[in-house]
């Protein structure tokens, strides 16, 4: 019996799916049908209909501009962070290209020393600052829930505010650019050369302000993914069934926690040494520029692993999927992780080597740096062995993790070599880093991002990507960044050194900073095919169904694009790959309300059902607010009266964000709700008992 | 009778105390970070101590006597945020309005002490980096002490007029949390301020 | 061991650009890469410049940093071959389906006794990895005392301060009147270890000569030490290294390195004061130097002009470059940056300076005597 009902579902659901925005045909369709044999089906699919209506009714965002203002829906928002960061990524792309024009010959006069200064560090910027991080963030908005089986992100109006942030700090940083107030002291921002002395004006300070920007941005994003990785699971998901990709965000979410409050605190040091006259990096009044740097690093070196670590989870999720097996060494892989996370906050000296510390401590900060590639190894093995037990298929996401394989294995390569001090006192701010660092970074991070883009993509929009476009678009890329950075290694070996806006032609860097030049070009017209690629494929793509790739995560057990209460009934789980090991007919969550934004909570370990708690509507308060705290940051660049003055909005549309909607409450048909106080609150008390 | 199976979650409640509630993962989220903060905070003060002879440099040691009628006055303020937190999680409004309203007069008495504590620091912050560093510590602070006075403020409106549910009281008892970890961070503070000088 | 010395001779040859070639002369020794990289134009201003690089090192520390590179390039080579080697043929082998099973279908529970094999060979993998890790750790630390070893008593000691975007250069001496200073130009004896004590009075800077040791920061407040020794003669360039602001691409220097007996001749010279005007020309031009906004800047030793904010020009005919780097000093160049340096160098810390055309030829007439 179950079997055949089983069929007669999956036949009967693509059926309905067509009806389902017609109720006259569904009824018609439901009518025809005999209900005698199969009643309990059809009173599902008519339940369902109610449900689904029901759910929409309360999920889907408001219509109208202000409520596409007032969404907290973690697509919605995540759709938004995707598209701002890559819009991001395309601004700093553009200015690595007019780098690179300027570089393709010596003596260049296409960009003064003034032009060149500022776009390098808003090249820097932007990539680190607002493309990298939030990319990953934004892809982690979106996905997890659905991954984790949830209806949406945990404190959804921190999501949305954690955007408004994001946008608010990246479009001041790139208007204060445009009219020529960018910053031009290094994505680093050393110390005192970005001091009050050394760089009068405004332009540092809205770099410093940027920071504290996205910082908020980062912290409050990372909150909602520790929550929701820890309290929406599916019923079942235990700690040893959570999806990789997942288990990537946690250990990037707690990165963010221990390393963006460093920078928040330097930089706003920094901005109080311009503005009123601290001396944290004043060498002539007892601070000290060093204090910057180990600051700055012990930020800026986790930051490359809350940009990599991300990308492995793309990798092991991709991997997994197209070699049509589960992952190789699950448990190793996520012990590699948290490792990594834990010695990433070692690291951060081997910035400074040449800074003349103390030899036995860099000894100790070498160890450290060469034993990261410990756990890095640890996940390329697994990988490995995950092709070499599967039948790898080359769909296009695939091909960009096969890419990043070659492109990050070098980059590591380079990185244990730069782990010795005395190497690294070589190659140190020489092109050689530069390649060394691209290497890494968009070997480890942007490859398979795009892996990723190609893989989410039919997901989100619900049509495929064309295949041949993809491949197109892998091999440009593939074959641009590496005519773009290889050379830029023999570059560093030979003497050029990094930031340096031309340089003499009798140094004969010429040729490979051409071929580099070349190499920059392709790799423009690769993401340029994917741009076509991804606009032609939103009108005109094949349909996507739920799950093309057939894989194994739950994201893929919803339609494609997933609606906005992600899962008609919340699913359940009980194995690591659960689509896999239970196609069908897997128990699904029934009880959480369907006119209120219930959500189910479990508990850490097991993942049992515990509590059914309620998330807010939709409201534009985050925006407001976010706005508030804009006026205060933006202020307080040129007076520090805006910090005192500046909190009471913000207090204003916070107070506003966490009133209750008394209405609402007292609608609300829940034995909770007491006009009068008392006794009464037993009752609240025995119930939760 | 359904054809699928099931798991039936409409028994559950809908609001508990402690780690089984959302809000208390944010409360731990903002005590990480800031705690971290913190630490670095401190670690930027010893960092510029070290290489300096005398310490403070060319200043006068602070007088503690302010900061240490604030310490008392801080810790003090446990006895009602404890009855706050007892009060909110035993679901009594009575007695989690009389508590936040004590309290709430406690973080603002702390508050306006802290105003008067800076007088007595023998600083400025445009003078030197030890004065930079310890006002800022100091100030960092001092927005703790602001912003959860605001925070208990808006929670007892609410708990007088707005609508109360069940999870107004876990908003009191995270509320609760918050204030022992900001009364957490004063000792170290006091210390690192007050004393340091003195000892090392 | 023979065919590893050819690959890694052929290789440095091809990525390191010889001295022949810096003068011009053909070789059919260059293959491929060379073409791709020499530039065939390359001229060098300076007849014994080597080429900036830390491939064709000319001391012994450099020498051992190129060797420790050399080392983890080799072996690093190796392990990223053999990783390839894996993924091709994980790749290029395709698991023959069991009966009954298609491709599609995913492999839920693959076999136990694969796995175990898999796990041995990963668990191989990291082994090495880790061995591998720890050899380089322990040459990284060898190498890093090596380094440490360029020390000796009897040692010159040259001050360098960094400044924004110059080197200022001072040969300490315990007698005040030995003390030499200069700009951009450091002559060091070969074969005798240097100690450079490294600061900076208004941002970060790093001390950098490729071809003979690794960077080392000037940092504002602090004092920072490296040690260099030159074993062959020859000029060699070394460039800042930190980001330092607008004019960081032209704030190079060169490390003279010459016999101890012609070092101790250009020694002596730099002490002398500087020569009297030999004619009326040159007398107008010092007339000039010491009426115009010049004086405010720099010093000329034995005239009335010391200003320290500026290099040092007591010898400055005698330096092969001027503008830290930036132009060989002809008699064209030196006009071009007294009048508009701006053009050249911009914001540099250089006014413009609108003279007479008589008043500049004399200025540059005296400014070309100060040998």
């Amino acid at each position: 019996m179950p079997g055949r009902k089983k069929d007669e579902r999956a036949e009967r659901a693509a059926n309905l799916e067509a009806a389902r925005n017609d109720p006259e045909a569904l009824r018609a369709y439901a009518a025809g049908f005999d209900a005698a044999r199969t009643d309990d089906v059809l009173a599902d699919d008519i339940a369902d209909e109610h449900e689904r209506a029901a759910l929409e009714k309360t999920w889907g965002d408001e219509p109208g501009f202000w409520g596409w203002l007032a969404s907290t829906n973690h697509k919605t928002v995540g759709r938004r962070f995707i598209y701002t960061a890559f819009g991001f990524f395309i601004l700093g792309g553009i200015l690595a290209v007019l780098m690179r024009v300027q570089l393709s010959r010596p003596e260049n006069n296409f960009i003064g020393p003034d032009l060149y200064n500022q776009i390098f560090t808003m090249h820097g910027t932007t990539m680190m600052f607002l493309f990298a991080v939030p990319v990953m963030e934004a892809v982690a908005v979106y996905v997890l829930p659905l991954m984790l089986g949830t209806r949406n992100i945990a404190f959804p109006r921190l999501n949305a505010f954690g955007y408004w942030m994001y946008l608010f700090g990246g479009v001041m940083l790139w208007i204060a650019f445009i009219l020529n107030v960018g910053p031009d002291a290094g994505w680093f921002a050393y110390v005192p050369l970005s001091g009050p002395e050394y760089s009068p004006g405004k332009r540092v300070d809205f770099w410093a302000q940027m920071i504290t920007f996205t910082e908020v941005s980062a912290l409050v994003v990372s909150t909602e993914i520790i929550t929701t990785f820890f309290k929406l699971r599916a019923p079942g998901m235990s700690l040893n069934r959570i999806p990789v990709f997942c288990w990537a965000m946690l250990v990037t979410a707690f990165m963010v926690f221990f390393a963006m409050p460093t920078v928040a605190l330097a930089s706003a040091c920094l901005l109080m040494d311009r503005t009123i006259g601290t001396h944290f990096y004043n060498p002539a009044e007892g601070g000290d520029p060093l204090l910057w740097q180990h600051l700055f690093w012990f930020f800026g070196h986790p930051e490359v692993y809350i940009i990599f670590i991300p990308g492995t989870g793309f990798v092991s999720t991709i991997l997994s999927t197209f070699s049509r097996r589960p992952l190789f060494g699950y448990t190793a892989v996520v012990l590699s992780l948290v490792s990594t996370g834990f010695i990433g906050f070692g690291l951060w000296v081997h910035h400074m080597f040449a800074t003349g510390l103390p030899r036995m401590g860099e000894s100790f900060f070498t160890g450290a740096t060469i034993m990261i590639a410990i756990p890095s190894g640890v996940q390329i093995f697994c990988w490995l062995a995950t092709l070499w037990g599967g039948r790898p298929k080359f769909k296009s996401p695939m091909m960009f993790v096969l890419g990043f394989f070659v492109i990050f294995v070098v980059g590591g390569m380079t990185g244990v070599m730069q782990g010795a001090v005395p190497v690294d006192l070589q190659v140190h701010d020489t092109y050689f880093v530069v390649a060394h660092f691209h290497y890494v970074l968009i070997g480890g991070a942007v490859f398979p991002l795009f892996g990723a883009f190609h893989y989410w993509f039919p997901k989100v929009t619900g049509r495929l990507l064309n295949e041949r476009l993809g491949h197109v678009t892998f091999w440009i890329m593939f074959v641009g960044f590496n005519l773009t950075f290889f050379p830029m290694h023999i570059l560093g070996l030979h003497g050029m050194p990094r930031r340096v806006y031309t340089y003499q032609p009798n140094l004969g860097w010429g040729d490979l900073n051409m071929l580099a030049t070349a190499g920059g070009v392709l790799l423009t017209l690769g993401v340029l095919a994917f741009i076509v690629n991804a606009l032609r494929s939103l009108r005109a793509g094949a349909l996507a169904g739920a799950s093309p790739w057939d894989a194994a995560t739950l994201e893929w057990a919803t339609s494609s694009p997933p609606p906005s209460y992600n899962f008609l009934y919340l699913p359940t789980v009980a194995g690591r790959d659960t689509l896999w090991e239970q196609p069908a007919d897997r128990p699904v969550v029934t009880g959480l309300r369907s006119d209120t934004r219930q959500v189910l909570v479990t508990r850490v370990l097991d993942a049992e059902p515990d509590l059914k708690v309620e998330f807010p509507d939709s409201s534009i308060w985050p925006l407001l607010a976010s706005l508030a705290t804009t006026a205060m940051f933006i202020g307080s660049i040129f007076t520090p009266w805006a910090v005192p003055v500046g909190m009471l909005p913000i207090a204003v549309t916070l107070t506003g964000w966490f009133w209750p909607k008394k209405k609402l409450a007292e609608e609300r048909p829940s034995p909770e709700i007491k006009k009068e106080h008392g006794e009464t609150w037993m009752r609240l008390k025995e119930q939760e008992g | 009778m359904s054809a699928r199976q099931t798991v039936d979650v409409s028994g559950l409640p809908t609001f508990a105390f402690g780690h089984r509630q959302l809000t208390w993962w944010c409360t731990l989220s903002l005590i990480l970070m800031e705690g971290g903060m913190f630490v670095v905070l401190f670690g930027a003060y010893f960092f510029l101590r070290t290489p300096v002879p005398q310490w403070p440099p060319g200043v006068g040691y602070p007088q503690p006597f302010w900061g240490t009628v604030n310490l008392v006055l801080i810790l003090l303020s446990c006895v009602p945020n404890y009855f706050q937190k007892r009060a909110a999680e035993s679901l009594d409004l009575r007695g989690v309005r009389i508590w936040i309203a004590v309290l709430i007069v406690f973080a603002l008495v702390a508050t306006a002490i802290r105003f008067v504590e800076f007088g007595y620091l023998n600083c400025r912050w445009d003078q030197n980096a030890y004065g930079s560093a310890v006002w800022v510590i100091m100030g960092t602070h001092l927005l703790h002490l602001i912003t959860d006075a605001l925070d208990s403020i808006v929670l007892l409106a609410l708990m007088l007029v707005g609508p109360v549910e069940g999870k107004r009281f876990v908003d009191v008892s995270e509320n609760a949390l918050y204030w022992y970890f900001v009364v957490g961070l004063w000792v170290p503070t006091y210390v690192v301020v007050y004393w340091v000088p003195r000892w090392i | 061991m023979r065919a590893m010395r050819l690959i890694k001779n052929s290789v440095s040859l091809a990525l390191t650009k010889a001295r022949s070639v810096a003068r011009g002369s053909s070789s059919t020794v260059y293959c491929l890469l060379s073409t791709v990289y020499f530039s065939p134009s390359a001229v060098y201003l300076l007849t014994d410049l080597r080429s900036q690089s830390a491939l064709d090192p000319a001391g012994p520390q450099a020498g051992r940093i190129i060797s420790l590179w050399w080392l983890m390039f080799y072996v690093t080579g190796t392990v990223f071959l053999i990783v390839m080697a894996f993924l091709v043929g994980a790749l290029v082998r395709s698991r023959r389906p069991r009966r009954g099973e298609t491709l599609d279908v995913p492999d839920v529970k693959p076999e136990p006794a694969r796995e175990r094999r898999m796990s041995h060979v990963v668990l191989t993998g990291i082994a090495l990895t880790v061995v591998i890790l720890f050899v380089f750790l322990v040459n990284s630390f060898l190498t890093g005392r090596a380094l440490d070893s360029v020390s000796a008593k009897d040692h010159l000691t040259i001050k360098i301060t960094g400044h924004q975007w110059w080197w200022e250069v001072e040969y300490e001496n315990s007698t005040a009147q030995y003390v030499v200073t200069t700009a951009n130009e450091i002559h060091v004896p070969t074969g005798q270890p240097v100690l450079f004590k490294l600061t900076a009075t208004d941002v970060i800077h790093s001390f950098w000569v490729p071809n003979l040791h690794g960077k080392t920061d000037l940092i504002p407040g602090h004092e920072t030490v490296t040690w260099l020794r030159a074993d062959s003669d020859g000029v060699y360039r070394g460039q800042c290294a930190e980001f330092c602001g607008f004019q960081h691409a032209h704030m190079a220097f060169t490390v003279v390195a010459e016999p101890p007996d012609k070092f101790k001749q250009w020694y002596d010279s730099q002490l002398a004061p500087a020569v009297e005007p030999a004619n009326q020309s040159q007398a107008q031009g010092r007339q000039v130097f010491l009426s115009s906004p010049c004086v405010m800047c720099h010093t000329v030793r034995g005239t009335d002009a010391g200003s320290r904010v500026g290099p040092d020009l007591t010898h400055v005919a005698s330096r092969q470059t001027i503008a830290a780097g930036t132009l060989e000093n002809t008699r064209g160049h030196l006009a071009g940056w007294v009048v508009d340096s701006q053009k050249i160098k911009p914001g540099n810390r250089m006014p413009p300076n609108n003279l007479e055309p008589g008043d500049l030829q004399a200025l540059l007439d005296y400014l070309q005597s100060l040998k």
